[in-house]
């Protein structure tokens, strides 16, 4: 599914709103989320997941072509992490013994 | 800090898109639910700018209670990946960390 096809679906099933509207409804919510990432503030979503930085230690890394060492600065880089019913729903035969 | 919530979203759209409460509060809840559909139907989800949605199958390997330090296999399962789009991993890298004033 690409967010096109999300759009329409949450156009179709909500009869209220034009699909143009979604289209900003759910362009919203998404700037939201990377805008509250970018600020270094988690999102928790219940039955979803929640989204978190992870910082990733400065290294010495190489130029793929020339094979000269670069030094890369340290960095966040974000995470997702399902919540219970996400994972669970997706798994059905082993939801009983999810940890 | 706290953490952003479907309630935060749901204020947004009410206040900046001129949706009422109710509405605004379905419409988050949704966005949720279809993503989680298109996962539980084996389908991957891909946001453009945001990131994608993907599905792992692992096979069962052994583990342990951490507790108890009894050995006990675990199954094969389906789990769900986050790749974040480059956009948002452009956006997230300048964090300048939790000490920061920015």
């Amino acid at each position: 599914m690409t967010k096109s096809e999300l759009i329409e679906k949450l156009a179709a099933a909500q009869g209220q709103l034009t699909a143009k509207d979604m289209e900003l409804a759910v362009k919203m919510i998404l700037d939201h989320m990377s805008d509250a990432l970018a600020r270094g503030e988690r999102i928790e979503i219940r039955g979803f997941g929640s989204f978190s930085l992870h910082y990733r230690a400065p290294r010495v890394g190489r130029n793929p072509k020339t094979g000269e060492p670069v030094s890369l600065p340290g960095k966040y880089v974000p995470h997702f992490k399902p919540g219970k019913e996400l994972r669970e729903r997706v798994n059905p035969e082993a939801a009983h013994i999810d940890a | 800090m706290s953490a952003l919530t479907k309630a935060e979203m749901a204020e947004q759209l009410f206040e900046e898109l001129g949706l009422n409460k109710r509405e605004a509060k379905e419409i988050v809840e949704a966005f949720f639910e279809e993503i989680r559909l298109s996962l539980e139907s084996n389908e991957q989800v891909k946001i453009s700018g945001f990131g994608n949605f993907d599905l792992r199958d692992k096979s069962s390997r052994p583990g342990r209670n951490p507790k108890t330090g009894q050995d006990i296999p675990i199954s094969a399962r389906r789990v769900v990946t986050f790749k974040p789009g480059q956009k948002l991993k452009a956006r997230v890298e300048t964090y300048a960390g939790p000490d920061s004033d920015f």
